[in-house]
């Protein structure tokens, strides 16, 4: 065995412990930690990831040493290894791009928790990505969930404390539906881990019972999952939560926390639910449906916000739905479209909430579209990552947008019933983006009102102009380039996909 | 059609009160009668599991008198399972209470809506 394989434990060991460990530093040192965590977690996953891509094959690695039906397990392949490293980095350019914003939002001796909920999440993400178990991922759900909560809770204004609890209800009722999915599934296999629990579905399957209670498991599961990750119908939280946490909060939950969630859903319909089986008990339908009608109806709710912040939250219901849309299709090539929606995502919207507090710190920290106006000028770096990640949710050639948005629609082609709503939907949704986006960036660009640019520019005068700090800068470089990588660079990336989840089967 | 249903009486309960739960949680205003709510729902599932486990006339699988035979005790798992979704449930619940007494602390209420209300009045300028 390499000690390669070792690392997917190791890095949610040390995640976990940095969290522990930073309950006793101070604020500093506890930041300092945290960061350092996430680097050497993104590593371990690199590590993994080219291990894997060498082998060609995916590893379970064993967890106490009790042999397979009972033990517990860790599983790693090309996807596992992908998605972890792709998190790791999104997390750490959060993280950094938002630290004065962090230091600001957050009271002085409570800093150090505020980097304990980093490296929980940290920690639970990867356990979801890498886990081979079923209550295992269910027990890091629940953490995943309570750091999230810490997270938004942190910054201890009204808005943020309501957002918190709303999400912490929602959150509880989609756990709630996963928990007794789990039960069922255990009931009805007699196994919790991933494989044996796989075999024994075929198993039902092939014998022709338990239909009904099947059946049941399948929409309890994908149901309970889509209510934490924010599909359409359950959306009630996001704006709140994302609109009003800490900007690195905002970039995590929003980039990472619901995506964590969708994979752990991905996994499941493979490596336990089988993909036939779950095609065929008609439940992508539904997906596919709530995925269309978040696409859309997202979208408008985006176009009617004031606040833009809460504009960018709501962009993240219609992206949700983009990535159900794609596990609705049922299809590989949806699956893959998914799955590379995942990363635009989570590279974009991280960059639009990152260098969105940019363009907010030159505007007197108002968020409405008329302060912000002129914004791109005041802070250019940070205008042209907003731009980009606008340009890139709409599906500009070149961004990682347009290679998600051009997969759902070849892989729409393939699958005959659902083609022509999947793209009308696309096209819809496409100009409703536009719509919205659009319109900001042409406000960042545009002069400011003669009655409003004096008091701007008297302030100016007094005090020096503000220039973001280079974290914040940094972060946002980073971000453009992540963008334009995925956009760019595209088809080893997909190929990696398509095999991890070949993998998977 | 009822008859399975009286035959599994305790999985039906279960699932009674797992979907009471689940509507209290969702649908309720007060948030300490949400909270409530979590508790009933999270108490059917392990309700569900202990139920699962049991095996008729079989005993707590913990060896005393010397007996190996696994048909002898019931299924440990499902116990398993219990004990770890109710250290869960206190803790998501503790966060929850915590987050009500802060929220009534501001606002003087534990209606939901009213808090909503309050809120916007204490943000209007």
């Amino acid at each position: 065995m390499s000690f390669v394989q070792n690392f997917p434990f190791f890095s949610i060991i040390i995640a976990m412990f940095s969290g522990i460990i930073s309950s006793v530093l101070d604020a500093k040192k506890a930041r300092n930690l945290s960061l350092a965590a996430i680097m050497v977690t993104t590593g371990m996953s690199a590590a993994v990831l080219v291990f894997c891509l060498r082998t060609g094959e995916s590893y379970t690695y064993m967890m106490g040493h009790f042999p397979a039906p009972w033990g517990n397990e860790i599983r790693a392949g090309v996807l596992e290894g992908l998605t972890a490293f792709f998190f790791g980095v999104v997390m750490l350019l959060s993280v950094v791009g938002g630290l004065d914003h962090t230091a600001k939002d957050v009271e002085k001796t409570k800093q150090n928790l505020f980097f304990i909920m980093i490296d929980l999440m940290l920690s639970s993400l990867l356990a979801l990505i890498y886990t081979n178990d079923l209550f295992t991922a269910y027990v890091f759900v629940e953490i995943n969930t309570i750091a999230g909560c810490g997270l938004i809770m942190i910054r201890q204004i009204g808005r943020s404390l309501l957002a918190a609890i709303r999400y912490m209800i929602m959150s509880q009722l989609g756990s709630g539906l996963f928990l007794i999915g789990l039960s069922l599934l255990y009931d009805v296999t007699g196994h919790l881990l991933m494989s044996p629990a796989k075999e024994a579905v075929a198993g039902i399957e092939a014998a022709g019972i338990y239909a009904l209670p099947m059946l049941v498991i399948v929409a309890v599961i994908s149901v309970g999952l889509a209510i934490k990750s924010g599909l359409y119908p359950f959306h009630s939280w996001i704006p709140d939560t994302y609109g009003y946490a800490t900007p690195t909060a905002s970039a995590i939950l929003s980039g990472l926390v619901s995506k964590g969630y969708i994979f752990l859903l991905i996994k499941i319909f493979y490596r336990v639910l089988g993909r036939e089986n779950v095609v065929a008990s008609q439940i992508v339908n539904v997906l596919f449906m709530f995925g269309l009608a978040g696409m859309m109806l997202g979208s408008v709710h985006a176009i009617m916000q004031k606040d833009t912040r809460r504009m960018i939250a709501y962009s993240s219901v219609a992206q949700i739905g983009y990535i159900y849309m794609g596990i609705g299709l049922g299809t590989t090539a949806g699956m893959v479209a998914a799955v590379f929606h995942i990363f635009t995502h989570s590279a974009t919207k991280a960059l639009l909430f990152i260098s969105a507090v940019g363009l907010y710190e030159v505007s007197d920290d108002k968020k409405d579209f008329r302060s912000l106006r002129g914004a791109g000028y005041r802070n250019p770096l940070a205008g042209i990552g907003f731009s980009v990640g606008s340009l890139s949710m709409v599906g500009f050639p070149m961004l990682a947008g347009f290679i998600s948005k051009l997969l759902f629609a070849t892989s729409a082609l393939q699958s005959p019933h659902k083609m022509l709503p999947t793209v009308i939907a696309l096209a819809i949704s496409t100009i409703l983006n536009a719509v919205y986006f659009l319109r900001l960036v042409i406000t960042l660009y545009s002069i400011p009102e003669k009655g409003l640019e004096k008091p701007l520019d008297n302030g100016s005068k007094e005090k020096p102009p503000i220039h973001s700090s280079w974290k914040l800068r940094l972060a946002v470089l980073s971000f453009i380039l992540l963008n334009l990588f995925l956009g760019l660079y595209s088809q080893p990336i997909v190929g990696a996909i398509e095999n991890g989840l070949a993998m998977f089967a | 059609m009822g008859a399975p249903l009286f035959v599994n009486m305790e999985e039906t309960i279960s699932i009674i009160l797992f979907g009471i739960g689940f509507t209290m949680l969702l649908l309720h205003r007060n948030l300490i009668k949400k909270i409530m709510g979590m508790n009933i729902m999270d108490t059917a599932v392990y309700l569900f599991l202990a139920v699962k486990g049991y095996i008729n006339g079989r005993m707590v699988p913990i060896v005393v008198d010397g007996i190996q035979d696994v048909s002898a005790y019931i299924n440990p798992v499902p116990s398993g399972l219990v004990l770890t979704g109710i250290v869960v449930s206190v803790s998501t619940t503790a966060l929850m209470l915590a987050l009500t007494i802060r929220l009534y602390e501001r606002y003087g209420s534990l209606d939901l809506d009213e808090i909503l209300i309050r809120m916007k009045e204490e943000e209007r300028p």
